[in-house]
């Protein structure tokens, strides 16, 4: 996510590379590409005023003298900057003392709000909670059965009624009241800001079930509409936060960089894809990280902390960091990435993953004859490839009922991952543009 | 009977801030000046024309006020209508295309939530007013309950539909909704198709697939439409070259344009990529899809309407 904006600022800064020190046409250049950049990124246009000459100021300033090069410097700066722009706390629900609590979900059509409904329910009820999902959405058709199918999938109860919206709202509180579940989460149907009747039925739900979170879900693709938006939302409903969807595309999405600057809302929750558990909690701090293209490790390992150990994480991680990272290795990851979720949100997270690979498509059925390819083999054949000569590839491929040319793009696919990850982490971003994406095993 | 069409010009709001906003500024402002530029520039901004086609419109402008010797701001709008029609291919073909014999088919693709399957139903209600046999062809086998959507639109609208179980092969649908229509003598088949973020390699191979399908039935294969939601900013750009790269994009439906939303990303796409908008999405309701105007989009964006209101 973001790519191209930690792209750009990369291409940026290595124009700075080197250099002893930021002249006011350095920084003026950087803040021109900067300028672009961002409204490239649909950073809303007054947003990037403010930033850039804010990035002008502290560049030129007396900090570009401290210890570190000035590519760095910039960095650093840009960096604290999109971390307060973006916000600085992580996002979390309000609630409220009553039961149920009531979370209300509006935004624009398609947005992505009967979705989130059911991912945000899963996530609550992995939280502990008892949720009920309530389809107030009666205006597009079979979006109440679309919520029933994913309300069933996400193992939740959905409530809806053949009545009008305020009704089926205010009966669908009635109802997790009876069933004692402890939260609703309210779907509502797609509107646009300016459709007066529609945003006067918004507020009639409103007074109905007086929300204790009201969340506005906005396409991560969003251009410069998105403050627009938010604003006339948040003038109806008193909107708590936003839930930014459709981060697992390549929208660089400056929405989430205007919003909290315009809005004063904070970005809760990231869904990151159609699966029900592509949903996150939005961390500002990581995803300005993330935007200047140095990965996301924290959110990495704390997924990995839900579903095995942390020690074992942080030794992968290591190896990775080393070029140590053998073919066992991968093929232990590969069993706890199946547990972790979606493999191309946690390629994502990986510190220095090229573009390539983090827009690359998985094929799960390719991974899993990739595995029975690296289960015929042997462990020390695993741990160092070269020990794998023609007699051993043969055998592998009869192993695993594989063809020779099979394993033997296999492991030159695993060469060029192992030479890719040693450049990465070692010589820093050094020598990344130029060099040819080798293709990972599984990925297409 | 025919269902009464909704203009473009009246959908299109004309929000504070916006062009009308600029043209009032600039009326007040008079003389041009670097301040009028940088309002020009900031406001194609905010339509989501984008950084380069902001900067390209800006020169010709900017050519076009030097050569006539343009000196009052008041002139500028109409400088820029011309400027934008022309970056639009003001002369394209925009009319969808047909078959000679036997079925047409139109495929309707694009990401998640941009009104794929609602267009799908606004042209089905519109080829039905034009007299003519449409079937809906439920592709997208993928969201939950998004057949039962398109059912419900064949409902409505008293026309066939092949559909199939949820998680069924998209292509099978298609081969299947090609075959009723070649015996059953259908003039348009509308394929669904489920959306897909351009950045998914997997999914925009299965699209190519549903398409070659199509392609097997000779001559149906008419139109490949990109659905683009008019609140799209710079990614719309990537969008339809992914599309168009993968799946022959034959033509550019810009949805929502009902809202505050400008859509000036498809200036980029139509300079860029050649890619004519043929059709514009207004609301919800089945009778809310006009064809592409581009001397109207211009207007609409410019907010020319609007100062005609008020002068006459
Ligand atoms: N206001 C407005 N809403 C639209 C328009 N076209 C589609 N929609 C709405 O956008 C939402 C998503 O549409 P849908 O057709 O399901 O999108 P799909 O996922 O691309 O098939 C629905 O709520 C539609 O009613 C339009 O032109 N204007
Ligand atoms: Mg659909």
């Amino acid at each position: 996510m973001f790519d191209a904006l930690s792209d750009r600022f990369d291409g940026i800064f290595k124009k700075l590379r080197g250099k002893g020190k930021l002249s006011d046409a350095d920084v003026d250049a950087v803040a021109r590409e900067i300028r672009l950049a961002l409204l490239e990124a649909d950073v809303h246009v007054a947003v990037v005023k403010r930033f850039v000459s804010e990035i002008k100021e502290r560049a030129v300033g007396e900090e570009v003298t401290k210890s570190l090069t000035p590519g760095q410097q910039v960095i650093k700066i840009v960096h604290d900057e999109l971390v307060a722009v973006l916000g600085g706390a992580t996002g979390k629900l309000k609630g409220g003392s009553a039961t149920p609590t009531v979370v209300m979900l509006a935004g624009l059509q398609g947005s992505g709000k009967t979705t989130v409904a059911a991912k945000l329910a899963r996530h609550l009820e992995k939280e502990g909670k008892r949720v009920l999902l309530v389809a107030a959405d009666l205006q597009r058709p079979a979006a109440v059965e679309q919520l029933r199918v994913l309300g069933e999938r996400a193992g939740v109860p959905v409530f809806s009624e053949a009545t009008d919206p305020v009704a089926v709202a205010r009966a669908g509180v009635e109802e997790a009241r009876r069933l004692g579940r402890n939260v609703v989460v309210l779907d509502t149907a797609g509107r646009i800001q300016i459709d007066a009747d529609l945003m006067d039925e918004l507020a009639r739900m409103r007074d109905a079930v007086k929300p204790d979170d009201a969340l506005l879900v906005l396409d991560a693709m969003t251009g410069q509409e998105a403050v627009n938006v938010a604003q006339t939302f948040a003038a109806t409903l008193p909107l708590t936060g936003v839930v930014l969807t459709k981060l697992d595309g390549d929208a660089r999405g400056g929405a989430a960089l205007s919003l909290k600057e315009v809005t004063g809302l904070p970005i809760v929750f990231a869904g990151t894809g159609e699966k029900l558990d592509a949903f996150e909690a939005f961390h500002p701090d990581r995803m300005a990280s993330r935007i200047l293209g140095m990965g996301d490790v924290l959110t990495l390992i704390e997924k990995a902390e839900e579903t095995f150990d942390v020690e074992q994480a942080a030794r992968t991680e290591e190896k990775m960091r080393k070029g140590e990272f053998t073919l066992e290795d991968f093929l232990e990851q590969m069993q706890q990435m199946k547990k972790m979720g979606p493999i191309q949100n946690i390629i994502g997270m990986l510190p220095g993953m090229p573009k390539e690979l983090r827009d690359a498509e998985i094929d799960e059925g390719e991974l899993g004859r990739v595995e029975a390819i690296i289960r015929s083999m042997t462990p020390a054949e695993r741990r160092d490839t070269h020990l794998i000569n023609g007699s051993r590839r043969a055998r592998i491929a009869a192993g695993s009922g594989r063809t020779t040319a099979q394993v033997n793009a296999v492991l030159k696919q695993f060469a060029g991952v192992q030479k890719m990850m040693k450049q990465l982490t070692k010589g820093g971003k050094k020598g990344r543009r130029g060099m040819q994406m080798p293709g990972m095993p599984g990925l297409s | 009977m025919k269902r009464e069409r909704p203009r473009l010009r009246d959908r299109m709001s004309k929000p504070r801030g916006g062009f009308a906003g600029f043209r009032s500024r600039l009326r007040s402002r008079g003389k041009l000046d670097d301040e009028t530029w940088d309002e020009l520039e900031e406001t194609l901004l905010l339509a989501d024309v984008g950084a380069p086609m902001t900067a390209m419109l800006l020169e010709q402008v900017k050519a076009r006020a030097a050569a006539e010797k343009v000196r009052d701001a008041d002139a500028l709008p109409a400088l820029l209508e011309e400027a934008i029609a022309e970056a639009l291919h003001a002369g394209a073909d925009r009319s969808l295309r047909r078959a000679a014999s036997g079925p047409s088919a139109w495929v309707l693709v694009g990401v998640n939530g941009v009104g794929k399957t609602t267009t799908i139903a606004k042209l089905a209600a519109r080829e039905v007013d034009d007299g003519r046999r449409v079937l809906l062809a439920a592709a997208d086998t993928f969201r939950a309950a998004a057949a039962d959507q398109l059912v419900h639109w064949a409902e409505r609208l008293g026309v066939e539909i092949v559909r199939a179980q949820e998680g069924a092969d998209p292509g099978s649908v298609a081969f299947d909704a090609l075959e009723a229509s070649v015996s059953r003598g259908v003039d348009v088949v509308l394929v669904d198709t489920a959306g897909r973020l351009h950045t998914k390699t997997n999914l925009m191979e299965e699209l190519k697939k549903v398409l070659r399908i199509v392609e097997r039935t000779p001559g149906a294969l008419q139109e490949v439409l990109l659905v683009l939601d008019a609140t799209t900013g710079q990614n719309g750009l990537t969008q339809a070259r992914q599309f168009t790269e993968a799946a022959g994009v034959t033509g550019v439906v810009l949805t929502k344009l009902d809202g505050t939303a400008k859509g000036g990303i498809v200036l980029a796409i139509e300079a860029e990529l050649g890619v004519p908008v043929k059709l514009v999405g207004l609301g919800e309701a089945a009778e809310d899809l006009v064809d592409f105007d581009p001397a109207e989009f211009a207007a609409a964006l410019v907010g020319a309407d609007e100062a005609n209101e008020e002068t006459g």
